[in-house]
């Protein structure tokens, strides 16, 4: 039994791989040959679907407008979260407890519920459809989820070293820029790169806050669906190109993911 | 724990607080006004009291979605918590190809929501994808956008696709975190595969995975880009769970004051499964 | 209980070894005694783990084989050898009560209920574990764990060997005297084959009838503590057992005479060295006395450490340590004398006997 163990995982990688195969075979197909029936290989290799792709603004655009929200959110999540996180696992205070669950909530609650509201919101105060919208929109769960998964870290981290650190005379801010952050180095990736993929996947908040100047591309695509008809070889293409920066971003945690996963509390 | 009683830390929570309430309170106060308020459309709000909520608990539409939701939920977990334990046992421990699987699986957990559906919906298409061509080939009738079974079928099977490796991952996670001496020691006594695994890997395991169904089970029932873009909650309602009800009724058909109560039903729900959640993380905590 | 013999004993962690760099066992070959307390006695990674591991079936060597009773048994598992294991860190089953951790092993040989009880609570007896018999292992401190984890291996009365793996690494220093007394104890009641492996030498010494000591993945000396001590047969020995170690000074032999940077020094006997060889004159810091008629030295400190003193001196250039009573006073003229019984002489770090 155990000689064939390798099979379950190697199954289990083909079953995941084979979507995605069929979106990139897709995307190297013509229309014509798309909508004739079914083919394993594309018959007539092409790229216009990628040119067309990389060289048409409103296309390009939506993977900048993309990218630029997602590094806004990763950043402010991150930034906020680190002195929160650190509150929380090294002091008790008033209400401690019940800020916790009540930040943990929000990263409970169904988008759905809010997306109407958001709208509201972010039009009154002027900042519909720009990327900063978006960006805050996000820290909705991702501040909860960045200050949990940090917290776990920094549970970890004894308490002396910070006893130490004020013993020999470093300031607060100095210790923890200089000799605390360095310790959940790790810990802070793991974050990020979390923050990274919640805000990168999501879709129905960015889609409702944006219309032109901040669409991201994942509304770009369901837009030229809706639109354009079933141009599928385009659709495939663009689908690719957004699998790309996720696969970059787990290819360098790769050694974090499990331990990030655990949110550091295994 | 240790930790010293200091009431200025609060400062330090402060931005987030305010960050958080910006969106999560203003938000939330705008939903309950529309819950117990009634308009013409003409921003003239009038008082209802509890109509909305009584409306949509006697509701058959809302009744219905919550079945659905439900039924989706139990099959989801039924389906990947068992398979995602079960491919972290039996993958390698460590090593390269450690490192290929976790790469691998984590792939699926990148993709925007919407590309997901996008993709199973090119994939399931049944006469040019993938997966539609090869069981209409196989004698089966498949079409998802008219059969509500394939429509089941290819959602569940999207949803299992795109989640069973967080399970993994977390379930691998705990695995990490034995000590090989508890693999020697069992070997020492004599033991069997299924007394390691009920012995020490499940207990091992039980932290992350009550992580992982809990998890599941949460965002399973925030599930709305997906199948949306999949079946658009079709054919027919058969594939409506509640977001894309909710969001049907709030922004398709404007009905604000059920789509607010539903909200709120809706919500109080997620808090409560998040109130079991959190109790069991910080008993946990403090073992 | 068995007699275990391990016969040239080679183990190499990476696929295709070349030279002996690449082994983590160099050559092992040596036999315990049935019913014998054994301690491996070495430095971190000096291979004595490994060797444990080949002992215990976790590991299958490169090269070599190994016999209990004279029956080959380098190709059975662990489960088949029928040997205990305690490890660093406790072992416990978690989600079990301490009677359960305990009947484990009973239960996965099939031994009948009702025997699986009895030999339990004897177990628990002697493990003086009485008053948590029906607690989960969970809760338990360090060292009743480290307790349930050597039960496992005692409740099973036909075990071939119990392996100690530097069992009491995480226990308090004083439940770790109380819990090695408690061992030497089962060990005289029960008579089974016992190996200890730690690196510190103290555990060694008052565990072990006989010390294994190992260096760079390689037995250097099988003694009785006294044997160690007294005639240390490689300068790693001298220098890792006693505190402060052996005073290591190099000589030039003549006959009957070492010659140490123009001083001389008495030999009780002649003894032959390779031609070429390092040779070097080994002599503990306790067989060093002050002595007006002996070779003059100046001192640099004085360490007191309570019931003695050491004095640190300086012949020519090289340190020696004596080791003076309590009472004593550092002479005026300081001059020292080596006892020539406690004298051992090394050519290229190994001992060579006397005579020729």
């Amino acid at each position: 039994m155990t000689r064939f163990r390798w099979l379950v995982p190697t199954l289990y990688i083909l079953f995941l791989m084979l979507p995605i195969y069929g979106l990139l075979a897709m995307s190297f197909k013509t229309t014509n040959e798309i909508l004739g029936g079914f083919s394993l290989f594309p018959q007539v290799f092409t790229v216009d679907s990628y040119v067309k792709i990389l060289t048409d603004s409103t296309w390009y655009s939506g993977y900048i407008n993309s990218i630029i929200y997602v590094v806004v959110n990763t950043l402010v999540s991150v930034l906020f979260a680190l002195p929160a996180a650190y509150a929380f696992s090294r002091y008790r205070f008033l209400g401690d407890k019940h800020l916790f669950f009540w930040l943990l909530t929000n990263r409970m609650a169904p988008p759905a519920v809010f997306a109407l509201p958001f709208l509201q919101l972010y039009s009154a105060m002027g900042l519909f459809d720009t990327h900063v919208a978006v960006a805050l929109s996000h820290c909705l769960f991702n501040i909860p989820l960045a200050v949990w998964i940090l917290e776990g870290f920094m549970s970890g981290v004894p308490k002396q070293i910070d006893e130490t650190a004020y013993i020999d005379g470093y300031s607060f801010p100095k210790f923890f820029t200089r000799i605390f952050m360095p310790l959940i180095a790790s810990g802070i990736g793991v974050t990020a790169f979390f923050c990274f993929m919640f805000s990168w996947v999501e879709l129905l908040l960015a889609k409702t806050l944006t219309s032109v100047a901040a669409k991201p591309i994942a509304a770009v695509m369901t837009r030229t669906a809706s639109t354009s008809g079933y141009e599928l070889g385009l659709l495939a293409a663009a689908g690719v190109l957004t699998i790309i920066p996720g696969a970059i971003v787990i290819y360098f945690v790769r050694n974090y993911i499990a331990k990030g996963f655990a949110l550091g509390r295994v | 724990m240790g930790k010293t009683w200091n009431n200025r830390a609060w400062f330090m929570v402060l931005p987030v607080l305010i960050i958080v309430a910006l969106n999560a309170i203003v938000p939330l106060m705008t939903v309950v006004n529309y819950s117990v308020q009634d308009t013409f459309g003409d921003n003239v709000f009038f008082f209802e009291g509890a109509r909305w909520f009584r409306e949509v608990m006697s509701s058959e539409r809302f009744l219905s979605s919550l079945g659905r939701q439900f039924t989706f939920t139990a099959i989801i977990l039924a389906i990947e918590i068992p398979l995602g334990v079960a491919v972290a046992l039996a993958m390698p421990r460590r090593g390269f190809w450690a490192s290929v699987c976790l790469v691998l699986m984590a792939l699926p957990l990148l993709i925007p929501w919407n590309v997901v559906g996008a993709m199973w919906n090119i994939f399931a298409l049944p006469d040019i994808g993938l997966l539609g061509y090869t069981i209409n080939h196989m004698g089966i009738d498949y079409n998802f956008t008219n059969q509500p079974i394939s429509a089941w079928v290819t959602v569940v099977l999207m949803d299992v696709w795109h989640w069973t490796s967080l399970v993994v991952l977390l379930a691998y996670a705990g695995l990490q975190s034995i000590d090989d001496a508890y693999y020697q020691a069992a070997h020492i006594d004599g033991a069997s595969r299924w007394s390691v695994f009920r012995y020490i890997q499940l207990p091992k395991m039980k932290h992350v995975l009550t992580i992982a169904f809990l998890l599941r089970f949460m965002d399973s029932f925030m599930i709305f880009t997906e199948p949306f873009v999949l079946t658009g909650g079709g054919p027919g309602n058969t594939t409506t769970f509640l977001s894309i009800d909710l969001v049907k009724a709030a922004l398709g058909e404007f009905n604000l004051g059920s789509a607010a109560a539903m909200s709120i039903i809706y919500f109080l729900m997620t808090l409560l499964v998040c109130w079991l959640f959190y109790t069991y993380t910080m008993k946990g905590e403090q073992k | 209980m068995a007699r275990i013999s391990l016969e040239h004993i080679r183990h190499a962690y990476l696929p295709h070894p070349v030279d002996d760099a690449d082994y983590a066992l160099k050559e092992v070959h040596l036999d315990w005694d049935d019913g014998g307390a054994y301690a491996l006695l070495g430095p971190s990674g000096c291979g004595k783990t490994t060797l444990l591991n080949i002992v215990s079936g976790l590991l299958v060597p490169s090269h070599g084989r190994i016999l209990f009773d004279g029956q080959d048994v380098t190709g059975l598992s662990t489960e088949k050898r029928n040997i205990a294991q305690v490890f660093q860190f406790p072992v416990v089953y978690d989600t079990m009560t301490v009677f359960d951790n305990l009947a484990f092993p009973l239960r996965n040989r099939d031994v009948a209920e009702a025997e699986v009880k009895r030999r339990v609570a004897e177990t628990i007896e002697m493990l003086d574990l009485g008053a948590w018999a029906n607690r989960k292992a969970r809760g338990l401190t360090a060292d009743q764990q480290q307790k349930i984890s050597l039960g496992r291996g005692m409740v099973r009365n036909d075990v071939n060997a119990i392996l100690f793996d530097e069992p009491l690494t995480v226990i308090d220093p004083h439940m770790k005297w109380q819990l090695r007394s408690q061992l030497k104890l089962l060990h005289k009641q029960f008579a089974h084959t016992m190996v200890y492996v730690t690196h510190d030498q103290t555990e060694a010494l008052t565990f072990a009838d006989k010390v294994v000591v190992m260096y760079e993945g390689e037995v250097v000396q099988v003694g009785t503590p006294e044997e160690l001590f007294e005639r240390p047969s490689h300068t790693f020995v001298g220098y890792f057992i006693g505190s402060p170690g052996m005073n290591l000074l190099p000589v030039r032999l003549e006959g009957t005479t070492a010659h140490l940077d123009g001083h001389a020094v008495a030999l009780p006997d002649a003894v032959a060295v390779p031609q070429d060889a390092r040779v070097e004159l080994g002599i503990r810091p306790e067989y060093v006395t002050f002595d007006p008629a002996g070779l003059p030295v100046t001192v640099q400190k004085v360490e007191d450490i309570g019931r003695e003193k050491i004095a640190r001196v300086r012949l020519d250039a090289h340190d020696i340590a004596v080791v003076l009573d309590e009472g004593a006073e550092v002479p005026a003229d300081p001059r020292i004398r080596l006892d020539p019984a406690a004298i051992n002489i090394y050519a290229n770090d190994w001992r060579v006997d006397w005579g020729i």
